[in-house]
């Protein structure tokens, strides 16, 4: 593809379009909306704890309503960072082998952070 | 990765300082970047003094009458001498505009005039770029009316509000000072069409008598092509055209978000 014969035209060109990027785009701005809903609740829920007995506070983990607010905020920000790191990898790293692993890795790091996070908050709502 | 420093052979030295026009009461100091590819010298700044009483107040006036009366082999693009064709294109002072319609006395940075061409660009020449990629980012948005209906006898009709949505755009005259002013252009020229070539993309686009809009749609819609542009705004600050290529680029991802939902 780099054939330094090739018109500039074609390399322009290059394999085409690849009819992708809106969702990515669109996702990216429902998350942030998203997330700053949420995690201004969420600041509300921890504020509203300061001081309070370790009873208390896992009592209020364990309310379904404040366990859900907190399960969607993690869901918006995870799927927020993977996205906006993955456009930070693709702008800077230009060696194409070191940006699909990193972006790989991007994507194994932000489920695993989402997934420890759902599953500390299920374990104290579920009774842990 | 993305280079921070310049390569070797890039690495500016200082270059010649050029004797002050006799008998001039008032001068005004050039540093222009000079590089040859026939020479094998690295790049230097040279140093010139225009005599402002024999020479026009544009900074193409000065470079001119750098070219005219001190230093013929100073190579740079002019046309026009009037903002019309983009061809005097490069950084004064720190910012990509026209040499042609910036005064001198505008871009003074301690009393000197600085001049460099286009950056992150291959240079030719001194001032002069390689443009060939961007004028190639121009064609693949095919910038002309694209239709499938048969051609009327006479002209494709348009209405006035229709007309007046290409205001803003079709103005644009080409120069290079947007997108080679965008770090994501940069960084990614090479998949990144840049503002200038969505800005005309957008034009089309906009334009009532296309019929291609979808497959105009279609061909935009990349995480490169499209999404590379973060909303930096410097295309939108350096346009000597007081154009917006960053609104302009913003609307396109309006459509194609529109055309989703």
């Amino acid at each position: 593809m780099h054939s330094p014969m090739r018109t500039p035209l074609g390399r322009v060109r290059g394999l085409g379009s690849a009819r992708s990027g809106t969702e990515h785009f669109f996702v990216q701005r429902l998350t942030a909306i998203g997330t700053l809903i949420l995690a201004v609740i969420f600041l509300c829920i921890v504020i509203s704890l300061l001081g309070e007995s370790y009873n208390t506070v896992h009592a209020t983990l364990a309310n379904p309503l404040v366990a859900v607010v907190i399960l969607l905020m993690l869901l918006s920000i995870t799927v927020h960072m993977r996205i906006g790191m993955q456009v930070v990898i693709e702008d800077y790293l230009h060696n194409e082998g070191v940006k699909v692993l990193a972006i790989i890795a991007n994507t194994f790091f932000t489920t695993v952070i989402g997934l420890a996070g759902a599953f500390a908050v299920l374990k104290i709502s579920m009774g842990g | 990765m993305v280079e921070l420093s310049l390569p070797k052979n890039s690495q500016i030295s200082t270059g010649k300082t050029w004797p002050k026009p006799q008998g001039a009461s008032k001068v005004t100091e050039f540093k222009i970047y000079r590089w040859n590819p026939d020479d094998g010298k690295t790049p230097s700044i040279d140093t010139y003094y225009v005599d402002r009483e024999n020479c026009g107040p544009m900074v193409l006036d000065g470079l001119i009458y750098i070219k005219n009366h001190i230093d013929p082999t100073l190579t740079f693009r002019r046309s026009c001498r009037e903002g019309v064709c983009g061809s005097c294109a490069m950084n004064i002072g720190g910012t990509n505009t026209l040499a042609c319609t910036k005064g001198m006395d505008e871009v003074l940075v301690k009393g000197t005039v600085n001049v460099y061409p286009l950056p992150h660009m291959e240079v030719v020449k001194d001032l002069v770029p390689d443009l060939t990629r961007f004028y190639a980012q121009h064609a693949s948005i095919e910038p002309w009316l694209q239709t499938d209906t048969t051609a009327p006898e006479k002209e494709w009709r348009q209405s006035k509000e229709d007309r007046e949505r290409l205001d803003g755009l079709y103005e644009c005259i080409l120069c290079a000072c947007c997108s080679t002013s965008c770090p994501s252009y940069w960084w990614n020229g090479d998949r990144y069409l840049g503002p200038a070539a969505l800005l005309q993309a957008n034009r089309w686009l906009k334009d009532s008598r296309d019929e291609r809009t979808g497959q105009r749609l279609d061909n935009l819609e990349d995480p490169f092509r499209l999404y590379r542009c973060h909303t930096i705004m410097n295309c939108a600050q350096a346009c000597p055209k007081s154009l917006n290529p960053a609104k302009a680029i913003a609307e396109i991802k309006k459509m194609m978000v529109e055309r989703q939902i």
